[in-house]
């Protein structure tokens, strides 16, 4: 063995979206060592959040704005255990939509940025041009591109109207074969195929070790989905997990891909569904009590806990974000491998250092 | 105008900097780079790197941990450059106002010369921020150009 090198990765970097720090030890070109440093995102949501529960309905959907809808979601759940009311149907449908044209604009990103640390410029713009598709459907929906702001202690604020339904079935209905245009050239296309699979390996075994939750942990063989609870109206429809047994890049990226094929699925199955009737109930009082709550998130379980004491503000509010545990496994996937596939295996795990650090 | 500036006004190259933004923002700079909203029409493209990188697009409030990072970039991107606070974190902090660990502002720590305002804000307003933008780029290239002469 040289003389090991050590390189800094990040915080700013062309393959990362947002600030996080990886130091790697090379020997030659192999990476034989890895430090995570994270923090730079740190705002310190979970303090914020606990001054005023009402005005965190506001600020709850900006720990993320990738997964925004999932953890207001999360949030007004848990609230509405603690006043113990239940969620008018209609609601939970629209919560459902809602969340699943969030995970096709989430996946759509992630896989374009898979195939942009791959070198694949025009198959990262292409994931983006169809993920404008949904981005301009929720826009016309909700009213916003990134946080929708639809969802309220008791229900949503805004209904879907019967146009906003049928514009959806349409634009789901065009998205599809787009969708699965884009699915041939990722199981397919031999130079993708070969700057991915065995990249990064994790197996089941090291995947349980190091508490991965969603698409990988699912790429590693695991079939664990949030979504077969039931939360929301998931109880509703009929879906199974997808799930893959490779563990590499490879199974990771196609995992995501599938899922947007099953969001698609799953929106077309709720539709139907919807019927006329309200969409949400009115609360009284201050909240009371402890509670958790979970929803899958693009990027796995997303998990809240909530303790109040009857005022305005909450004694504790505890996130515990999907991104966390995923960031922490690269530690298990860097070492061992060549410096140039370093970008694709952090892109790989969809890191979302906002949700890290919080 | 020098040449040289006069050719870079016309591939303005854009560094995209997150200071601990919650990725709203960050989503619709990237939109803006890709086929829909496609800045490239202004010769723009995202470069890494700010040695290269004319214009800065700075999201999100500055976090402690991020105030050197975003000082020492700034620093390293060659005069005259443009700093564009993105969406309400980065033009007031507005959100996370009173967080332990947030400054504030872009403008607390760098001088900032255009605020997009928005939460998230939208690729039009970018755009928009971007061509105002470069028109200020072009009087401060012609000042600096002058300042060099005298």
């Amino acid at each position: 063995m040289g003389r090991a090198t050590t390189i800094p990765f990040g915080p700013q970097h062309a393959a990362f979206l947002e600030p996080l720090n990886v130091k790697l030890t090379l020997d030659e070109e192999t990476v034989v060592g890895a430090v995570l440093n994270q923090g730079y995102n740190h705002r310190g949501m979970e303090y914020a959040l606990s001054l005023d529960y009402r005005k965190s309905q506001y600020l709850v959907e900006r720990v993320c704005g990738i997964c925004s809808f999932h953890h207001s979601s999360a949030y007004c759940q848990g609230m509405e255990s603690l006043y113990g009311i239940e969620v008018p149907v209609r609601a939970k449908l629209i919560r459902t939509i809602m969340m699943e044209c969030q995970r096709l604009t989430s996946h759509l990103l992630a896989l374009g940025h898979i195939a942009e640390a791959v070198g694949y410029e025009n198959l990262f713009m292409q994931c983006f041009r169809e993920r404008e598709h949904v981005m301009m459907l929720v826009n016309r929906v909700s009213g916003n591109r990134v946080h929708y702001s639809m969802n309220v202690i008791g229900g949503v604020k805004r209904d879907l109207s019967p146009e906003a339904v049928k514009d959806v079935q349409a634009t789901i209905r065009d998205l599809r074969p787009r969708l699965e245009e884009l699915r041939r050239v990722f199981s397919r296309d031999s130079t993708l195929s070969k700057r991915t699979r065995g990249v990064g390996k994790l197996s089941r075994q090291a995947a349980t070790e190091w508490g991965n939750v969603g698409p990988v942990s699912r790429a590693s063989g695991i079939p664990r989905d949030i979504r077969q609870d039931g939360f929301a109206a998931y109880s509703m429809v009929e879906f199974k997990p997808v799930v893959r047994e490779e563990g590499d890049s490879y199974a990771r990226m196609m995992v995501r891909m599938d899922e947007c094929l099953q969001a698609a699925d799953i929106i077309e199955e709720c539709l139907p569904l919807l019927e006329d009737g309200p969409v949400a109930v009115q609360v009284k009082g201050h909240p009371k009590g402890e509670t958790f709550s979970r929803v899958e998130a693009p990027r796995g379980e997303l998990f809240y806990y909530i303790r109040a004491k009857g005022t305005l503000g909450l004694e504790r509010i505890k996130l515990r974000t999907p991104a966390l545990m995923n960031v922490a496994s690269l530690l298990a996937m860097l070492p061992g491998c060549q410096l140039a596939d370093v970008p694709t295996i952090t892109v790989s795990v969809d890191p979302c250092i906002c949700c890290t650090d919080r | 105008m020098a040449l040289e500036d006069k050719m870079r006004a016309r591939s303005p190259w854009i560094m995209h900097f997150d200071t601990g933004s919650c990725n709203g923002c960050d989503l619709e700079v990237w939109a803006l780079l890709t086929p829909r909203y496609d800045v490239e029409r202004f010769g723009a493209i995202n470069r890494a790197n700010p040695k290269q990188a004319d214009i800065l697009l700075i999201t999100g409030p500055v976090t402690k941990r991020c105030e050197d990072r975003l000082r020492n970039l700034y620093e390293q991107t060659p005069e005259p450059k443009l700093v564009i606070a993105c969406g309400n974190c980065a033009s007031t902090g507005a959100p996370f106002h009173n967080c332990y660990n947030v400054d504030g502002g872009v403008d607390k720590v760098i001088p900032v010369d255009l605020y997009v305002p928005g939460c998230a804000c939208r690729p039009e307003a970018l755009i928009d921020a971007l061509v105002l933008g470069l028109s200020k780029w072009r009087e401060k290239a012609a000042g600096t150009d002058k300042e060099d002469k005298g």
